[in-house]
């Protein structure tokens, strides 16, 4: 019976990896339910707008290497995601002039911008890999452990180490300032405030002098921003990949749906959720089983409850959970 | 020339058929009007025409002396009109103060002073200012609606069915409020089912039938009139 | 207007066949024809949701992985050592995983509501996944353990081949049947992301499972419902009329496999379409169309629109299943790492909607002219740019650079063909009548 050992493996393999994981797909989730409270439909090229937006932040930070700029011990993408949001932004007020604004003008049922959307995501993926190929790229530089898993065994005396790896620290953070940052917009400011009373009663926004175009144009930018963000974090802690970034639309759509869509709480204790269900339910928890019990209870399995490869059927389990029980996410989101 | 004069209204819906077939409505300076009529005989529609949300084909609609007959709804509020819907009228997830600064978007200036004006209106609205409004009753949104609605200033506000789908007791404390509304100077024009109680403060109704006016008087003497007792209000 | 438009696209379509036949080879031209009139046929499953229910359907890879298990499941041998090894076990466990999940659905109203009730469902839950772990690993360790670099799995049950298409039919209509059980009468964003999520999820089943599908060592060898081109360059009576002909055996004997497969496709899409169309015609094509114009009109007259929506969904899942069993047969060969989803969901969504939803006929041109482009657009950039940078040595980099990004050329088409469609002319080349 070794239970601070037991405690720290756990933290280890589950605890610290699905906090950096849940930030990401908070992130991903909140540009989702953005989108959905604001122009009302689900984006599928959400996903390959995070790709975009990681992407630009890759050839950045490339570039800033090579020109030998760097941060000390914070990777240097994070003086590159400034410029990933700006083309991010660009790209996304770009696409919605020429493309999605019509759909509103003739006031299109939202399945077809669901549609639309689908050609948008082909688009963007097609230009995306031909920018950047489909290479895997590591783009993290500078310090790569907080605390390895050595300096906290020396530290501690326990047998277990625990390592916490800079990525994921600045993924926390980074998510911590841009959802304070978001909330405070939202929350705060007129023009959150107008985007909030656009998203729960458009009529009536209307009636009330807002803008609806001025609305939009601010939601892709937000949504720029969030999913840049995302999608480089995602990078950065894992590694840049273009095609993995349509693997992550259903975990984000998840994270939204359980969190409730429409609303930006929901999203972020959707992403959470989904990432701390994935992990635990993936994770072999053979080390932690033999920590807690005696010698002789070792377990000859991995004590894995599911394989890796089936991640994404926790996603989709939950989202079937949530939709048989409870089709307006746990937080009130908005359901027909 | 009245504060409002919509004249001889004709039009409907898009292209689709006429359902105001020359509709008549005057509203003076603190007055109270009320469109009543039977089901399906064009009172919301009448004030919808009178907002500009429905093409008139003939007709005009005078506000202070000031053709406003092309302009936009959006427009419209800020010569002066505010409209408060039936339903769907409130921010649901906004707190009732964000519904009220919401209301007066279009404003620039100061709008603490018109927000405690609305709260001395409306004590109910003060009580829950930090509550969402969506979780409040239906009294209480309709309150919180016609507040917003009073948020930019208007000269005249327009009320569709303020009191469709309340208890009695909340509709009287609700005819209330908009006395005191009007007693401020602001002209109200509304839409009513509760012919009776809406007549009773009324200084001026209108009686619809089929899209034009049967019968204009004041409330007063509508209610005394045999002839609209005996057809619209049931003895 | 559109009768006397349709037939002139058909031949337009078909001169561009002809056209690869020609320039290219007559091999080329008839893979096109082949795969065209299998993407025809998933465009026709896609449009019988779209077009006549107006249902979103971004699981499509997930039926047409299903269609290819099928294959594998029904023509290929069983390997009596796995079978004799971990068969009965296996069953057993698979058994017992759905005994769990039942006894859990009828337990749920039984149980008294609140913490009893979590508790109750997570000890069945929990119970049954060890009980299932505690048979299936071993089974699966056993089945995998046979002979792994040529078998390693169950097999199918030998039967002939051309019956895994009713089969891969089926099995596509259950997965649908289960989404849409849950998903549909929810928002229509809801249905199209859970389709989304099935179809991983069944990817990841034949990645993954190598004793159902041999996972990512693929199944080759399919048996085949033609002959083979060896036999046939054997067989006697194929030899003298090609000398008739004065053709070449060898290629002549691929040309004419590929002949007989287009004629089992073109015999399949006849079929479907035939039925679609008399469906279409009859009080319940009626209804459907009733339906998917006016929800809340057609609820309001006493419809089950949700029970139609069911039905008509499980119905061109099975569409797909069968044309993903198809393909499967065409390519001999089950390769699970092939399916990706914009190749398998999303091109055929493009095919449906510049063919004209709603018309059959449209998806069926849209399909083949689709799958021609997907084909096609690759040579024809290739060509543009060594046109354009013909003043250019082989060697330049700009040349060589644009000619790596040419492969992806083809998603950006597709997604601006799309988008072009949509916008201009949503209702496609052959709009619905």
């Amino acid at each position: 019976m070794d239970l601070l050992n037991a405690l720290v493996a756990f933290a280890n393999f589950v605890v610290v990896p699905a906090t950096a994981y849940g930030a990401q797909l908070a992130l991903g989730a909140l540009g989702v339910t953005l989108i959905y409270g604001v122009l009302r439909f689900s984006n599928f090229a959400h996903g390959e707008t995070m790709s975009f937006g990681a992407m630009v932040v890759v050839l950045v930070t490339t570039l800033f290497q090579s020109w030998g700029i760097s941060l000390g011990p914070l990777p240097t993408a994070l003086l590159a995601l400034p410029f990933g949001i700006l083309a991010t932004a660009i790209l996304l007020l770009t696409t919605d002039k020429v493309v999605y604004k019509f759909y509103r003008r003739v006031k299109a049922a939202p399945v077809m911008l669901v549609i639309v959307s689908t050609g948008v995501m082909f688009v963007m993926n097609g230009a995306v890999r031909m920018i950047i190929g489909t290479d895997d790229r590591r783009f993290a530089d500078g310090e790569r452990f907080l605390i390895s898993a050595r300096d906290f065994k020396t530290m501690t005396g326990l047998s277990e180490g625990l390592a916490i790896r800079t990525t994921q620290v600045i993924t926390v953070v980074v998510a911590m300032i841009t959802v304070a940052a978001l909330f405070w917009f939202l929350n705060k400011t007129r023009t959150g405030k107008s985007m909030r009373a656009y998203s729960d009663n458009e009529d009536l926004a209307l009636l009330s002098g807002i803008n609806p175009e001025r609305v939009v144009k601010i939601t892709w930018l937000l949504v720029a921003a969030l999913a840049t963000i995302a999608g480089a974090l995602y990078g950065l802690d894992k590694s840049y990949k273009p095609l993995i970034f349509q693997q992550l639309l259903l975990p984000v759509f998840a994270a939204a749906i359980v969190g409730g869509i429409g609303n930006p709480l929901g999203a972020i204790a959707g992403g959470f959720v989904i990432a701390f269900s994935e992990v635990t339910l993936t994770y072999a928890f053979k080390k932690v089983v033999t920590y807690l019990g005696p010698d002789s209870w070792a377990p000859d399995g991995l004590v894995q409850l599911l394989s890796t490869d089936y991640k994404f059927a926790v996603s989709f389990a939950i989202l079937i959970i949530v939709l048989l029980f409870k089709p307006t996410g746990l937080f009130k989101g908005q359901s027909i | 020339m009245s504060f409002l004069h919509a004249n001889e209204m004709r039009g409907g819906y898009g292209s689709g058929a006429d359902i105001l077939h020359g509709c008549t409505l005057t509203v003076q300076k603190g007055e109270i009007a009320v469109i009543v009529g039977p089901n399906g005989a064009g009172k919301s529609t009448a004030m919808k025409a009178v907002f500009g949300m429905l093409n008139l084909r003939e007709g005009h609609v005078h506000l202070d002396g000031e053709d406003i007959t092309g302009l936009t709804p959006q427009e419209r509020v800020y010569k002066g009109m505010g409209f408060v819907p039936q339903t769907h009228n409130i921010f649901p997830t906004m707190t009732v103060r964000e519904n009220l600064e919401m209301g007066a978007f279009i404003r620039n200036d100061d709008i603490e002073p018109t927000i405690q004006q609305v709260y001395e209106l409306f004590p109910a609205v003060y009580e829950k200012r930090n509550q969402n409004a969506g979780e409040l009753s239906g009294g209480q949104r309709q309150q919180v609606a016609v507040g917003r609605a009073l948020m930019t200033q208007p000269k005249l506000l327009m009320l569709d069915e303020p009191t469709a789908g309340v208890s009695p007791i909340v509709m009287d404390e609700l005819f209330d409020r908009i006395i005191e509304v009007a007693k401020t100077g602001i002209s109200i024009l509304m839409v009513e089912q509760n012919a009776r109680q809406a007549l009773e403060i009324a200084d001026k109704g209108y009686v619809l039938v089929q899209g034009a006016n049967a019968y204009t008087d004041t409330g007063a003497n509508l209610l005394a009139d045999p002839e609209v007792r005996r057809t619209f209000l049931g003895g | 207007m559109t009768q006397s438009r349709a037939p002139l696209y058909f031949l337009i379509m078909a001169l561009l066949i002809l056209a690869v036949g020609v320039f290219q080879s007559w091999n080329s031209a008839l893979s096109i024809l082949n795969m065209g009139l299998i993407s025809a046929i998933m465009a026709l499953g896609v449009n019988l949701q779209w077009g006549y229910a107006g249902l979103f359907n971004v699981g499509v890879m997930g039926f047409v992985a299903l269609g290819g298990l099928a294959v594998v499941l029904t023509s290929m041998s069983p390997v009596s050592a796995a079978w004799s090894a971990g068969g009965v076990r296996m069953i057993i466990s698979l058994a017992v995983g759905i005994a769990t999940i039942v006894i859990a659905i009828m337990a749920y109203p039984r149980l008294p509501k609140g913490r009893i009730r979590g508790f109750g469902l997570a000890a069945i839950l929990l119970v049954g996944l060890w009980a299932f772990r505690s048979l299936f690993d071993p089974a699966v360790a056993a089945i995998e353990a046979i002979d792994p670099a040529v078998t390693g799995y169950l097999g199918g049950l030998g039967l002939p081949v051309i019956l895994a298409w009713p089969v891969g039919a089926l099995l596509a209509a259950g997965a649908a049947w289960l989404v849409a059980k849950t998903a549909l009468g929810l928002r229509s964003d809801y249905l199209a992301i859970a389709t989304l999520g099935i179809a991983e999820i069944i990817i990841a089943v034949l990645k993954n499972e190598d004793w159902l599908s041999r996972g990512v060592k693929n199944v080759n060898g399919l048996p085949r419902p033609v002959p083979y081109e060896i036999d046939l360059q054997g067989a006697e009576w194929f030899v003298s009329l090609c000398a008739k002909f004065g053709f070449d055996p060898v290629s002549s004997s691929t040309i004419f496999v590929k002949l007989l497969y287009a004629g089992f496709f073109l015999a399949v899409i006849i079929i479907i379409v035939t039925a679609m169309e008399l469906a279409l015609k009859s009080p319940w094509g009626r209804m459907m169309r009733a339906i998917r114009d006016n929800e809340v009109a057609a609820e309001a007259m006493g419809k089950d629109v949700t029970g139609r929506h069911l039905q008509i969904f499980v119905l061109g899942a099975a569409i797909i299943g069968f044309a993903g069993a198809m393909m499967t047969t065409l390519d001999g060969q089950l390769t699970p790492t092939a399916y990706q989803p914009l190749r398998y969901t999303f091109l055929v969504w493009v095919m449906v909607i510049v063919g004209g939803s709603g018309n059959n006929w449209g998806a069926v041109l849209g399909g083949m002219l689709i799958w021609f482009l997907w084909i096609e657009v690759e040579p024809i950039g290739g060509f543009i740019v060594n046109s354009l940078t013909a003043g250019l040595e082989d060697g330049s980099p700009i040349k060589s650079g644009l000619l790596d990004r040419l492969a992806y050329m083809r998603y950006l088409t597709m997604g601006i063909i799309l988008l072009v469609v949509l916008r201009f002319s949503p209702r496609g080349l052959l709009p619905e009548k």
